[in-house]
C-alpha cells in the first residue's frame, strides 16, 4: 500500500464555516428588503397619525403651513402611467410579434437587440433628450395642433406649455416600450412551434396564425409584462420629473402640467421644511413601494406561471 | 484476502422511493467487483452512497452501515471529504476539467485542495499517467488543453487524476460506456492491472465486460440485490432464476 | 370558400403584418433620434477640457464634468465592493444549498428588490446614513447604489452557476476536495466569464442611476476631498445641467450624455465580448 498523503489528514470544518458565510450574504437579500420597508413605515408615522385618510384624499400641499395631502401626485401617477401603458402595449406586442413572427431571423435578432438598447438608455439621459427636444416641439407643433383640432374635448383645453401631462405620457411609453417588448418576445418564443403548425396546416394565413394559435397562449404571460412595464412606469422619476412642469394639480387636460409621487419626493425631499414634510413625502414614498410591491407580485405571478421554466430572470 | 468494504444492511431512499433495500455485501481488498443489473436497478445509487456522493442531493437517505476497514464512512463524527479521499470516483462520461491542461488535470486534487509542494507535480504527473498507460500518448503535450484528447483517452485521464491523490478504493461507474470498442478495451486492461494496487468497484451494464473484468459480480434487480459471488460462478451457474434471466438476456 | 372571402383574408393579413412592421419602426424612431442629438451636440461640445474641469460658475463659457465622472467612478467602485460579493456569495449559497422554503424566499426577494423603484432606495438611504452621519456624503450615495447592485449581480451569477455541468462539481468533490473549495475553484471558476458579463451589466445599469444619489450624494460643484461630503456624480450632473436655463449647461449635458452613453455602451460591448470568449476557448 503506497503512503497516504499527511497533508491530507487535516480535517476542516471549511464546509461549514462557507455554508454559514454563504447563507449570511443571502440571507442579506431578505434583511435588506425588511429594513427597507420597516424604515420606511416608520419614518413615514408622523404623516401617518397626523393625516390618516386625508392624506390621500386631500389636495392642499403646503409646506408652510403643514399640510400635507397627496391626491394630486396621486393623480398624476396613475394617468400618466397608465396612459403610458395603453398607447405602448399595442406598439410593444406588435414589435414582439415582428421579431418572433414576422422578421427574417437576422432582422428578428438586430431589432431585439435595438430594443434592448432602448432599455438601456438610463432614464436621465431620456429625461435630457424630453426636455430639450420633445417639450419644445410638442410646444410648438402637437400641442397647438391638438388644441385647434380637438379643444372641444376636455383633454385638450389650455395653453401650450410644452412641459405637460402630455410629455410625460410620451416619455413614460418610450422608455417602457422595450421592457414590455423584451418579456413579450420571451413569451411568444415560449409558444409550442406545433400550436403554430396545427393552424398553418388547417389553411390559416400568418396573420390568422397569430390570432388563432399565438396570442390565445402568450396572453396572460403579456398580461404580466404589461403589469411589470406598469410598475415601471409608476417608480420611473428623473425622466417624468424632468418633462412634467411639476405642478400639483388634478386637471383633466393632458396640456396642463402635472406632478408625480416620485417627482415630488425627488424635488423636495433633499430640501424639507421640517420633520412634517420628510415625514410626508416619506408616505408618499411609502404608498409607492406598496404599489410598486403588489403589482412585482401580481407580474411575477403571472409570468411564472406561463413559462415556469424561465425563472423569473426578469426587469 | 480481507475484507476492504463491507456493506451493512444499506438503505437508501430518494424521497419517498425506496431506491436501494436492505443491501449487504462484503468487498475485498485488491479486488475487482462488478455490480450489474437492468437500468433502474439501483447500481449506481449503491456505488455512489461509497463516497457519499449523494450528500449533494438533499432529498436522499442513507440507512445502515457501509465500513470501510475500520471506518462507518457515514457515522457522523467522519467528514465526507476525508472518505472521498480515501475512495476515488471515475464517472460514466469523461469529465476532465475543461479549463485546466493535461497536466493540471493530473494534479487537480492537489491542486484544487492548495496542497502541491512545488517539485512534487512532475513526478506525480508522470507516474500517474504512466500507470493509465497514456504517458507516452500526451507525454509532448501536457500543456495542451484536455479536452483535446479523445473520448478514451479523456477518460484514462480522469482515471489518472483518481490515482493521483492515491486512493485506497476506485468506484467506476460505467466508466466504458461512453467509449469506442478499441478504448474499452484499454479501460478494461487497465482495470485488470489496477487491482493490485485498487479495490475497485465497477458498475457496468455490458455483462461481457463484467465477465471479463471482475473476480466477483453482485446482480441488482429493483434495488434489491439477488445474488453476489464469484464472476465465473454467476456467469455459468447462478443460483437465482432471475439472475439467470438476466444473464441469458430473458429481461434487462 | 369563396374568392371574395379569400382576397378579403389575405387583406387582413397585409394590413396587420403592416402594422406590425409599422409599430416596430415606431419603436425603434426615438433611439434614433436620442442618438442623433446626443452624438450631434455631445460630439460638437466634447473637448479635453470637459474631462479635466469642474463646472464653471453661471455666465462663463467652457467647464467640464471631470469631477461628476471622477464622482461616478469612485462611488460605482465603493458600491461594487459591497454588491459584487454579497452577489456572489448569495448566488453561491442559492446554487449549493438553493433547495426549500428559505432559498424560494431569497430568490423571490431578490426579484421584489430589484422592481422597487431607484428613489425609495434612495429614501432609505438617506433614513440610514445620511441622516445618522448629519450630512449628504459619498458613502451614502454608494450605499444606495449598493442596494440596486445586489439583487442584479444575485440573480445573474445564480443562472450562471446553474449552468455549470453537475459533472465537473462531482469530478472534484470525487477527488475529496471540500465542497467550498469545489464551489469557488470549480463551480465559480467554470462560470467567471458569465458571472464576469453579469457585473459588468450590473455595474452599467447603476452608473446611470440618478434618483437614489439625488438625497445621498447631493452632487458637488467642487472637487470633495472626503467620502463623508456631497459628493458629484455624472447623471446628476446631466440631470442639474438640463434643467437649468443656461445654453452652455444644456450643452455640457449633451456632452455628458455622450460620455455616459460611451460608458454603458462599452461596458455592454465588453460585456458581450467577455461572455462570447467563454465558447471561443
Amino acid at each position: 500500500m503506497e503512503e497516504r498523503l499527511d497533508t491530507y489528514a487535516k480535517k476542516g470544518n471549511g464546509d461549514a464555516i462557507f455554508r454559514v458565510i454563504t447563507l449570511l450574504f443571502a440571507f442579506s437579500i431578505i434583511v435588506i428588503l425588511l429594513i427597507m420597508t420597516g424604515e420606511m413605515v416608520i419614518e413615514s408615522l408622523p404623516a401617518l397619525r397626523k393625516f390618516g385618510w386625508g392624506f390621500i384624499t386631500g389636495s392642499d400641499w403646503d409646506a408652510v403651513q403643514g399640510n400635507f395631502a397627496a391626491l394630486p401626485y396621486l393623480y398624476g401617477s396613475v394617468v400618466s402611467s397608465i396612459l403610458a401603458i395603453l398607447l405602448a402595449t399595442p406598439l410593444s406586442v406588435g414589435t414582439a410579434l415582428f421579431i418572433t413572427e414576422l422578421a427574417p431571423h437576422k432582422v428578428g435578432t438586430v431589432t431585439a437587440s435595438l430594443v434592448e438598447l432602448l432599455a438601456a438608455i438610463p432614464s436621465v439621459i431620456y429625461g435630457l433628450w424630453g426636455i430639450l427636444v420633445m417639450t419644445p416641439w410638442l410646444q410648438s407643433t402637437v400641442e397647438p395642433f391638438l388644441i385647434k383640432r380637438f379643444g372641444f374635448l376636455p383633454f385638450f383645453r389650455g395653453a401650450p406649455y410644452g412641459v405637460s401631462m402630455l410629455a410625460a405620457v410620451f416619455i413614460l411609453m418610450i422608455m417602457i416600450i422595450p421592457i414590455i417588448t423584451s418579456i413579450a418576445k420571451e413569451v411568444l418564443l415560449a409558444v409550442p412551434q406545433s400550436q403554430k403548425e396545427a393552424a398553418v396546416a388547417l389553411g390559416a394565413t400568418r396573420w390568422e396564425m397569430i390570432r388563432i394559435a399565438v396570442l390565445p397562449y402568450g396572453r396572460s404571460g403579456i398580461l404580466g409584462a404589461v403589469i411589470l412595464g406598469l410598475g415601471r412606469a409608476i417608480g420611473e422619476t428623473m425622466a417624468v420629473t424632468m418633462v412634467i412642469g411639476n405642478t400639483p394639480q388634478i386637471s383633466l387636460s393632458l396640456l396642463s402640467p402635472a406632478y408625480t409621487m416620485p417627482s415630488v419626493i425627488a424635488n423636495e425631499f433633499a430640501e424639507t421644511a421640517g420633520k412634517l414634510h420628510a415625514s410626508a413625502l416619506m408616505e408618499i414614498g411609502l404608498i409607492l413601494l406598496f404599489v410598486t410591491l403588489v403589482i412585482n407580485f401580481l407580474a411575477r405571478l403571472l409570468l411564472w406561471s406561463v413559462t415556469r421554466r424561465w425563472k423569473g430572470g426578469v426587469a | 484476502m480481507s475484507t476492504k468494504l463491507k456493506l451493512d444492511h444499506l438503505n437508501i431512499h430518494f424521497g419517498a422511493n425506496h431506491a436501494v433495500k436492505d443491501t449487504s455485501m462484503d468487498i475485498a481488498e485488491n479486488s475487482v467487483t462488478a455490480i450489474i443489473g437492468p437500468s433502474g436497478c439501483g447500481k449506481s445509487t449503491v456505488l455512489r452512497s461509497i463516497n457519499r456522493m449523494h450528500d449533494m442531493t438533499p432529498a436522499a437517505r442513507v440507512t445502515g452501515r457501509i465500513m470501510l476497514d475500520d471506518t462507518d464512512i457515514y457515522d457522523r463524527s467522519v467528514d465526507p471529504v476525508a472518505i472521498r479521499r480515501r475512495v476515488g470516483m471515475v464517472f460514466q462520461k469523461p469529465n476532465p476539467f475543461p479549463a485546466m491542461s493535461i497536466y493540471d488535470n493530473v494534479i487537480a486534487g492537489y491542486k484544487l485542495n492548495g496542497v502541491l509542494k512545488r517539485g512534487d507535480a512532475d513526478e506525480i504527473v508522470e507516474s500517474s499517467l504512466k500507470r493509465v498507460a497514456l504517458w507516452d500518448e500526451v507525454k509532448d503535450r501536457l500543456r495542451q488543453s484536455a479536452v483535446e484528447l479523445s473520448g478514451g483517452q479523456q477518460q484514462r485521464l480522469c482515471i489518472a487524476r483518481t490515482v493521483a491523490v492515491k486512493p485506497e478504493v476506485i468506484l467506476m461507474d460505467e466508466p466504458a460506456s461512453a467509449l469506442d470498442p478499441i478504448s474499452t478495451l484499454k479501460i478494461e486492461e487497465l482495470i485488470e492491472e489496477l487491482k493490485e494496487r485498487y479495490t475497485i468497484v465497477i458498475v457496468t451494464h455490458n455483462m461481457q465486460q463484467a465477465a471479463r473484468v471482475s473476480d466477483v459480480t453482485a446482480f441488482f434487480y429493483i434495488g434489491e440485490l439477488i445474488e453476489m459471488g464469484e464472476t465465473r460462478k454467476i456467469f455459468t451457474n447462478p443460483e437465482k432464476k432471475q439472475t439467470e434471466d438476466y444473464i441469458t438476456g430473458r429481461f434487462g | 370558400m369563396n374568392l371574395k372571402s379569400l382576397i378579403a383574408r389575405h387583406t387582413v393579413n397585409i394590413v396587420a403584418t403592416l402594422l406590425m412592421g409599422a409599430a416596430t419602426l415606431l419603436v425603434l424612431f426615438p433611439l434614433g433620434i436620442i442618438f442623433y442629438h446626443i452624438i450631434k451636440t455631445g460630439f460638437s461640445t466634447i473637448n479635453p477640457e470637459f474631462f479635466i474641469h469642474i463646472p464653471k460658475p453661471t455666465g462663463e463659457t467652457g467647464g467640464g464634468m471631470a469631477n461628476g465622472m471622477a464622482g461616478s467612478a469612485i462611488m460605482i467602485g465603493m458600491a461594487s465592493l459591497v454588491g459584487v460579493p454579497v452577489g456572489i456569495f448569495g448566488a453561491i449559497y442559492l446554487t449549493e444549498y438553493g433547495i426549500g422554503r428559505l432559498a424560494t424566499t431569497i430568490r423571490f426577494c431578490a426579484d421584489v428588490l430589484s422592481g422597487i423603484p431607484s428613489i425609495i432606495t434612495g429614501m432609505v438611504a438617506y433614513a440610514l446614513i445620511v441622516v445618522p452621519l448629519r450630512g449628504f456624503s459619498a458613502l451614502a450615495g454608494s450605499f444606495a447604489l449598493a442596494l440596486i447592485m445586489i439583487p442584479i449581480v444575485l440573480r445573474t451569477t445564480e443562472e450562471q452557476l446553474k449552468m455549470v455541468p453537475v459533472s465537473l462539481r462531482e469530478a472534484s468533490l470525487a477527488l475529496g476536495v471540500p465542497l467550498w473549495r469545489t464551489s469557488l475553484k470549480v463551480t465559480l471558476r467554470s462560470a467567471l466569464t458569465g458571472v464576469i458579463t453579469g457585473i459588468l451589466l450590473a455595474v452599467a445599469r447603476v452608473s446611470g442611476e440618478t434618483a437614489p444619489l439625488l438625497f445621498t450624494a447631493l452632487g458637488n460643484q467642487f472637487w470633495s476631498r472626503k467620502l463623508t461630503e456631497p459628493m458629484a456624480a455624472l447623471p446628476l450632473q446631466i440631470f442639474n445641467f438640463a434643467i437649468s436655463p443656461y445654453e452652455d449647461w444644456h450643452r455640457l449635458a449633451w456632452a455628458g450624455a455622450l460620455v455616459l452613453g460611451v460608458l454603458m455602451f462599452g461596458l455592454s460591448l465588453a460585456a458581450r465580448w467577455v461572455g462570447r470568449s467563454k465558447h471561443a476557448g
